[in-house]
C-alpha cells in the first residue's frame, strides 16, 4: 500500500516536471539561440552555443532594430495608459459602487459590457481621424485606456463594495469634501486592487500590437512588439538576431510578471471564484 | 448623508467619455457604415441596403468560412483549455514538489504577447528544421512529421494547439483558486464514506467547480471570438483561407481599402456579442448583486 502510494506520487511529480518542461522549452530555445552565430542559429535547435556566448547579437539588434526608440514608445504607451486607467477607473468604480440608484447600476453594466464588446477597427479609424488622434502617440494612449477601462472598472468596483461606508460617513462629518474623501480616505484603501490594475494594464499594453498596426502609420512611433515582428520579417534568416530581439522585448514582461505575480493572479481570478 | 452629493456622478465622466467616444460610438456608427459603399476610393457614401451583408453570406466568397472558422476556434479552444486547465489544476493542488515553481511556469505563456509566441512557434513548427519535426525524426516517429502550418488540412489545428498551449495556464490558475475555495469538509466526509478519487472528483470537485467553469467558459469564448494575434502571427490566415478568422478577415479588408465589408463583418460580431455579452456580464458580476 505504502509503496503504491509512493509510486503514484513519484508518477505525478514526473508528469508535472515533464509538463513544465514542455512549457519552458520554447523560451529556453529562444534564449539559447540568441547567443549563437547566425549560422549556428539557422536550424533553431536546443544545442548549446559553441565558441562562447555571442553577446554582440544584442548590441547589433539594438542598433538594427532601433530598439532604443521602440522601447521608449512601449514605455510611454504602457505607463500613459496605466496612469489614465488607474485614475479614471478608480473614480468611476468608486461613485458607481457607492451610489445605489438604478441609473448608476445601469452605467456600471454599460461600461462593463465593454469587456465582451469587439472593437470595430474600421469605423474606429474614422473616429480617430475626426478627433485628430490618428497617427499620434496621445491617440494610442487614449485608445489603450478606453479599451481597458471596462475590465479595470469591473475589478475595482467589487473591491470598493468591500470598504465599509462608515469610514466615508466619519470623514464627511469631519468636513471632507467629496474629492478629499476620495483622494485621502478611499484611494489609500484601494491600493491592493490598484496595484493589480497597474500590473495588468502595463502587461496588456506592452504585449498588444493590433492598435498600432491599425492606427500608427510611421514606424518611429511603433512599440517594441510590433517592431520585433517587423524585424522578424526583414531578418527571417537571422534567427540569432530575431531571438535576441524577442528576449529584449519579453524581458520587461517577465520582470513585471515576477514582481507582480501575486497581483496578476488576484486580478485574473477576480470574479471567477466566490470570495 | 446625501449620496449624490458625497459621491458626485461626474467622477465617472472621464471614464464614460473615453469609453463612449472611442469604443461604443465606433461600434454603433460601424453598423451604419455597413449599409454603405464606403471604400478607400469613395468620395461620398451611398446607401446600398443589405448588399454588404448579402456579400458576406454569399457562397461566392469565403466570408462564411471566416465565421465558421472563428466559431470552430472558439469551441475547440474553450473545451480544450477547460479540460486541460482542470487537469493541471487538479495535479497542482496535490502535494508535490516545487508546486509554486510548476504553477508559475504553467502561467508564463499567458503573460507573453501572442505575437511573440506565434513567432517562436513558426520556428518550432518549421517542417525542415523546426524543433518538433526534428524531435519526431530523432525518436523514429517520421510518420508523424507534418507541414504543421502550411498544410491546409492541419494548419488550423496547429494554430488552435499553440493557442491552447499559451492559454491553458491562465485557465488553470482560475481553477486552482476554485479548487482551493472548496471546503475540505466535503472531502473529509467523502473519505469517511469510502469514496475513491474518481468519485471525489465526480461528485464533489466537479459540481463545486461549476460556477468557476462557467466563468472560464465565458472568458474563453470572449477571447476566442475576438482572436486575431495568434492567427496573424502564425499563418496570417493562410494557406489560402484555411485559417482565416473574422478579425484577420477584417484586417485584410481594411488593407484592401474595402471598408464597408470590413465594418459589416465587425458589425455582425458587434451585434452578436452585445446579445451574448449581456448574459456573460451578468454571470461575471453575479457576486456583486449581493453587495450592491
Amino acid at each position: 500500500m505504502k509503496t503504491r502510494k509512493r509510486l503514484r506520487s513519484l508518477g505525478v511529480n514526473m508528469i508535472a516536471c515533464l509538463l513544465s518542461l514542455i512549457m519552458l522549452i520554447p523560451i529556453v530555445l529562444i534564449l539559447l539561440n540568441s547567443f549563437k552565430t547566425s549560422q549556428a542559429a539557422s536550424d533553431m535547435s536546443l544545442a548549446l552555443p559553441v565558441g562562447g556566448l555571442h553577446f554582440e547579437n544584442y548590441t547589433l539588434v539594438i542598433q538594427k532594430g532601433k530598439l532604443g526608440v521602440t522601447f521608449f514608445n512601449s514605455l510611454l504607451y504602457s505607463s500613459g495608459s496605466v496612469l489614465l486607467c488607474v485614475i479614471l477607473s478608480a473614480l468611476a468604480a468608486y461613485v458607481l459602487s457607492r451610489n445605489r440608484s438604478r441609473l448608476h447600476r445601469f452605467i456600471y453594466v454599460f461600461i462593463v459590457l465593454g469587456i465582451t464588446m469587439p472593437i470595430n477597427f474600421v469605423s474606429l479609424m474614422k473616429v480617430m481621424q475626426l478627433t485628430l488622434l490618428q497617427n499620434t502617440r496621445i491617440g494610442i494612449i487614449l485608445l489603450y485606456t478606453a479599451i481597458q477601462l471596462p475590465f479595470d472598472v469591473f475589478l475595482i468596483y467589487s473591491f470598493v463594495g468591500k470598504i465599509p461606508r462608515d469610514i466615508d460617513e466619519a470623514a464627511v462629518i469631519d468636513g471632507c469634501t467629496p474629492l478629499r474623501l476620495f483622494y485621502s480616505v478611499v484611494l489609500p484603501l484601494l491600493k491592493p486592487v490598484l496595484v493589480t490594475v497597474m500590473v495588468l494594464t502595463f502587461l496588456n499594453t506592452w504585449n498588444e500590437f493590433v492598435l498600432p498596426l491599425y492606427f500608427l502609420g510611421s514606424s518611429s512611433m511603433w512599440p517594441m512588439t510590433l517592431a520585433v515582428y517587423n524585424f522578424f520579417g526583414m531578418y527571417v534568416t537571422d534567427w540569432n538576431l530575431v531571438s535576441a530581439d524577442i528576449v529584449l522585448t519579453v524581458l520587461p514582461v517577465v520582470i513585471v510578471y515576477l514582481l507582480g505575480q501575486k497581483h496578476i493572479v488576484a486580478g485574473m481570478t477576480a470574479g471567477a471564484v466566490k470570495s | 448623508m446625501n449620496e449624490r452629493k458625497v459621491y458626485p456622478t461626474y467622477f465617472a465622466a472621464g471614464a464614460l467619455f473615453l469609453y463612449v467616444i472611442l469604443y461604443v460610438f465606433p461600434g454603433i456608427i460601424g453598423i451604419g457604415y455597413a449599409f454603405t459603399d464606403w471604400s478607400v476610393y469613395s468620395k461620398e457614401l451611398h446607401y446600398i441596403g443589405f448588399d454588404n451583408f448579402a456579400t458576406v453570406f454569399s457562397s461566392n466568397y469565403n466570408y462564411t468560412r471566416y465565421i465558421t472558422n472563428t466559431l470552430t476556434f472558439t469551441v475547440v479552444t474553450t473545451v480544450m483549455k477547460n479540460i486541460l486547465g482542470i487537469g493541471l489544476a487538479l495535479m497542482l493542488t496535490k502535494r508535490i514538489r516545487f508546486l509554486n515553481f510548476h504553477r508559475a511556469v504553467m502561467y508564463v505563456p499567458s503573460v507573453l504577447s501572442a505575437l511573440i509566441v506565434g513567432m517562436i512557434f513558426r520556428s518550432i513548427l518549421n517542417p525542415k528544421v523546426g524543433l518538433l519535426n526534428v524531435t519526431l525524426r530523432a525518436v523514429g516517429l517520421d510518420g508523424l512529421t507534418m507541414q504543421w502550418l502550411t498544410d491546409s488540412k492541419i494548419a488550423f489545428r496547429s494554430v488552435m494547439a499553440v493557442d491552447i498551449w499559451k492559454g491553458m495556464g491562465y485557465i488553470m490558475t482560475i481553477f486552482i483558486a476554485g479548487i482551493m475555495s472548496i471546503s475540505p469538509m466535503y472531502f473529509e466526509a467523502a473519505d469517511i464514506d469510502g469514496a475513491n478519487s474518481w468519485q471525489r472528483f465526480r461528485y464533489i470537485t466537479l459540481p463545486m467547480l461549476s460556477p468557476t467553469l462557467a466563468v472560464t467558459t465565458v472568458l474563453n469564448v470572449i477571447y476566442g471570438l475576438k482572436v486575431f494575434d495568434m492567427v496573424y502571427a502564425l499563418t496570417n490566415g493562410g494557406p489560402g483561407y484555411a485559417t482565416e478568422v473574422l478579425y484577420t478577415g477584417v484586417y485584410k479588408e481594411f488593407g484592401l481599402g474595402r471598408y464597408a465589408i470590413g465594418t459589416a463583418l465587425s458589425s455582425i460580431m458587434f451585434v452578436f456579442m452585445l446579445v451574448v455579452g449581456y448574459f456573460m456580464i451578468r454571470l461575471l458580476t453575479r457576486n456583486e448583486e449581493s453587495l450592491a
